[in-house]
């Protein structure tokens, strides 16, 4: 052999294999597939195709549950990314992915590589990028680390999507101390197709040919997707080249590259090489076209001569895609990519064996039925525990909350997030309707007069209080973030980010959650297209439980939106019931320093018809603006409001001061002319141009409308002037 | 009017640069960097982006570029050669335009709706402006600060060359530049994107005579005579 590599002996005696992510379990069921002991190729392999974030072995049972088909549902999960009938011949194609363990290491390439991963997962489906979201979790920015963190972050996707011209068009983030040293990165893409260019990851057709194209592979990245599937220690930091390099420039190159050789009718089936590089985009497209596959490894371009075939079918180095094209058309196909000046090279075909054959110089490095290796992953059911509810009681009615409310408004979870989204190009493209700052993003669709409202949203306190009602509660609040666009929601993708798996709260926390989730998908009519799980978010603590809902909606016309200016004048309803309901809401956390374990509540009845009732007076004209009302309550979400849009507001609720900061679900504020009966609706308040004034029955706030929007503007900021 | 829209590896606004033309009245191609001719074409038009990455220093591999020498025949012809963002860092590696773009004071990359002021409203590409008249751009740039030194700033003022300022400097751009033309005036450069601000929709349409200026550009040029 070419390569010096532990034996098969080696590796079974002194258990090389657990190094690389499998157990003994794990192994015993290699060698039965096999029927012999794995050489070292094939151990990397199973072991990177068996780790969580490939094979979804811990979540697996979960996902199960969610509702994957409707009406407008043309592919659901499975594929690349989720596809969604739009109309016209046109489908919209969406995922949300995390990056979480790369960017705690090295927050800008693992940032910037977790954007280019979700573009080239809606490009690989044939769609062309529209809109780029991210949802990001760091612990209190007072931590220097969560400030390089953030910086980190935030320029890495600015880096990535800026360059490749894909507006960045909404996102949120949170920050909590449950995330110090365990930041979560989740991006979202969303793109546009035709019906009939919907692209499938398959090898089909013995004899066709196997193209690699993109970057040539190096030794970066390797052992990625079991990195991503451990929890973070101190020895992560060692881990740093298990983290990608993202380069913008070729994956914008081989972007276009890919939307032309979608065109092509010689074109049989493409993947992107994401987690797991050559290994998960070979057997998986092999499995589905239900072939077998050789590789010969000799013909991969590489950056540097001796990377071993080990090496090669597990680096993840970046912007590179894998096409299965009909044999004798594969000389078309290159010039085609000489043309975007990327490396690309023939570097297999598909076989009738039903195996996965990879050579290396005429020597076998691996020999593996294809099947078994995709789908004989482990799934594994483990115990979780309930710890039930605490013992307490809410009472702030003695605290201060004209003080607790200045708090609030100034801690960056709730102050303007300016700061983050003007690094991101936001309006490339020339179709963004609405950006990020206030609501949910808007893009229109090119040529068209119909646009998508895309939306991002996670609510970890209300899950880890309650993770069953906090499950139905994110998913609703994502509903709510689109309805309030005037948007019908269509269907959702979502990313799981919870701690180990072998915590048994964690696990409870996942199996309720989940539940919860699908049964919102279900009352609310949106299935669940794509998703993605990360586990094991652990560092100094386990994170909050921190599912993100990434859900888009059609606008069939967006020009309603033309001349629809809130001002001065106009009315303030609160529309739905306030509940003294505080368990994981800011006020809790501020006041006790801590979120108790509490039950929540929410109807989702409720929340579809309030939602769809709101939706409609939108579209009609009857009101001008909808704002869910979520962290910090009623209070909160006024001072929001008044501050992005430059008005004052005057307004008495018949209600507790501590009300005004209750966290429950299925409320809005909605703005339009007064004297509207809306169902479900006080009429509170009017906007001014002056002022700042919130009544409740035994306090008020009232501040100048400069003092509310400076302290708005400057809640990121003020933490991000330090010199680190 | 027939205009190039000149293709680099790692544009991104070119689709946005064609569509503003067309939408304009006027005629557009896509041009790749690596044609060595324009002929047929009556002016160019530089599209925003990152091209060749921004590898080594932004608009520097595009300034040496085949399709290079063409622009360069083309603005000595006096047709109009308009640079937008990248457009912009391009034309002043190649010497068209004055000056060089360095990093935004900030150290980020800035993206929101700037607004400006028209300085210079006699100028075959900005008639149709009132004088100092204020306009709402989308800016997105990482190294959009203007740089030049004393000499070529006084001259850009005694010349009249500086085209747009910014009402509030979001880069340290030297004199509030935004944007610039040559002596002769047919040499357009920005970092505002005037192509993103067709459509109140989208929240200005303040860009629109600039394109309409390029699309009937003699007429534009005789208005300002």
């Amino acid at each position: 052999m070419k390569f010096n590599e532990p034996t098969e002996q080696r590796i079974k005696d002194d258990k090389l294999y657990t190094e690389m992510g499998l157990t003994d379990a794990e192994y015993k069921h290699v060698v039965e597939i096999l029927g012999r002991e794995p050489n070292y190729t094939e151990t990397g392999i199973f072991s990177v195709m068996w780790s969580e974030h490939c094979s979804y072995k811990h979540s697996k049972p979960f996902l199960g549950q969610f509702p994957t088909s409707g009406e407008r549902v043309l592919m659901g999960p499975g594929e690349g990314a989720g596809v969604v009938d739009i109309g016209d011949n046109q489908a919209i194609v969406f995922k949300v992915e995390s990056h979480n363990h790369p960017s705690a290491v090295e927050p800008y390439q693992g940032a910037a590589t977790g954007v280019g991963g979700i573009i080239r997962d809606i490009v690989s489906m044939g769609a062309r990028p529209i809109g780029l979201l991210n949802s990001l979790r760091f612990g209190e920015l007072s931590e220097a680390n969560n400030r390089w963190l953030l910086r980190g972050v935030v320029s890495g996707i600015g880096g990535y999507g800026n360059c490749i011209g894909i507006p960045t068009v909404s996102g949120e983030v949170e920050f909590d101390s449950s995330y110090d040293g365990n930041p979560l990165v989740n991006a979202m893409c969303v793109g546009v197709i035709d019906h009939d260019q919907i692209q499938k990851g398959t090898a089909k057709g013995v004899g066709n040919k196997v193209i690699y194209v993109g970057l040539k592979t190096g030794r970066d990245g390797i052992h990625g997707a079991t990195f991503a599937s451990e929890e973070l220690s101190e020895e992560s930091e060692s881990k740093r080249p298990s983290v990608q390099i993202g380069d913008p420039f070729t994956g914008k190159k081989l972007m276009e590259a890919t939307l032309d050789a979608i065109n092509q009718p010689e074109l049989v089936g493409i993947q992107d090489m994401g987690a797991a590089g050559l290994t998960s985009s070979s057997a998986e497209m092999a499995a589905k076209g239900e072939s077998g596959m050789a590789l010969y490894l000799d013909q991969v371009p590489v950056r540097e001569d001796g990377i071993s075939p080990y090496e090669m079918m597990l680096s993840e180095t970046q912007e590179r895609m894998l096409l299965v094209v009909k044999d004798g058309t594969e000389d078309k196909f290159l010039k085609m990519f000489d043309g975007y000046e990327l490396d690309s090279a023939v570097i297999g075909e598909v076989t009738d064996s039903d195996r996965l054959e990879l050579f290396y110089e005429g020597e076998k490095y691996a020999d593996i039925p294809v099947q078994p290796l995709s789908d004989e992953a482990p799934v594994y059911v483990l115990e979780g525990k309930n710890p039930g509810v605490d013992d307490k009681t809410y009472d702030y009615s003695k605290e201060d909350l004209n003080a607790a409310f200045d708090a609030l408004l100034s801690h960056p979870n709730h102050g303007s997030k300016r700061y983050i989204y003007e690094q991101y190009d936001n309006q490339v493209g020339s179709n963004t309707v609405q950006k990020s700052g206030f609501g949910s993003g808007i893009v229109r669709v090119e040529g068209t007069d119909k646009a998508i409202a895309m939306t991002v949203d996670g609510k970890s306190r209300y899950v880890y209080a309650d993770p069953f009602n906090g499950g139905k509660e994110v998913v609703a609040q994502a509903f709510r973030d689109i309805i309030s666009t005037g948007a019908l929601p269509l269907a959702m993708t979502d990313c799981l980010n919870y701690g180990s798996p072998e915590n048994p709260e964690s696990y409870h926390q996942l199996d309720a959650s989940t539940r919860g989730m699908a049964e919102a998908c279900r009352t609310l009519s949106t299935p669940v297209v794509s998703g993605n799980v990360s586990l094991y978010n652990e560092s100094k603590g386990t994170i909050l439980p921190t599912p993100v809902i990434g859900m888009v909606g059609l606008i069939e016309d967006v020009r309603f939106m033309e001349d629809v200016q809130i001002q001065a004048g106009d009315s303030i309803y609160l529309v739905g019931e306030t509940h003294k309901s505080f368990a994981g809401s800011q006020l809790e956390k501020l006041i006790d320093g801590d979120i108790s374990k509490q039950e929540r509540h929410i109807d989702l009845e409720i929340e579809y018809s309030r939602g769809m009732d709101l939706r409609d007076r939108l579209k009609n004209g009857g009101i001008k603006k909808i704002a869910p009302i979520g962290r910090g309550g009623i209070a909160i979400k006024l001072a929001q409001l008044a501050a992005f849009h430059h008005l004052g507001v005057d307004a008495s609720l018949d209600m507790d001061g501590e009300d005004l900061f209750a966290e429950n679900a299925s409320r809005y504020i909605v703005i339009g002319a007064g004297g509207q009966d809306i169902e479900g609706a006080v009429e509170i308040g009017v906007l001014t141009e002056d002022a700042f004034k919130v009544a409740s029955r035994d306090m008020t706030i009232e501040r100048s409308l400069d003092a509310i929007s400076n302290t708005w503007e400057g809640a990121i900021p003020k933490c991000m002037t330090s010199v680190d | 009017m027939k205009f190039a829209v000149i293709r680099f590896p790692g544009s991104n606004c070119d689709r946005d640069m064609l569509n503003a033309i067309l939408k304009s009245g006027g005629e557009a191609d896509y041009v790749d960097y690596r044609e060595t001719s324009l002929e047929g074409y009556d002016g160019v038009l530089i599209p925003g982006g990152f091209s060749f990455g921004d590898y080594l220093r932004s608009g520097a591999m595009a300034a040496v570029a085949p399709v290079t020498k063409a622009i360069v025949e083309a603005a000595e012809a006096g047709k109009p050669v308009a640079g937008i963002c990248n457009g912009f860092q391009i034309l002043t590696e190649i010497g068209l335009l004055p000056g060089a773009l360095i990093f935004n004071d900030t150290h980020t990359f800035i993206s929101r709706d700037e607004t400006l002021k028209v300085t210079n409203s006699r100028t075959a590409f900005t008639t149709g402006y009132q004088p100092d008249e204020t306009v709402t751009f989308p800016i997105a740039h990482g190294e959009g600060h203007y740089y030049c030194d004393d000499e070529t700033y006084d001259a850009l003022k005694r010349n009249n060359q500086i085209v747009l300022k910014y009402t509030d400097n979001p880069n340290g751009s030297r004199g509030d530049i935004a944007g610039i033309i040559n002596e002769a005036g047919n040499v357009l450069g920005m970092m505002p994107h005037p192509e993103r601000a067709l459509e109140a929709l989208l929240g200005s349409d303040d860009g629109k005579k600039i394109f309409e200026n390029m699309a009937n550009w003699e007429a534009a040029h005789n208005e300002i005579q």
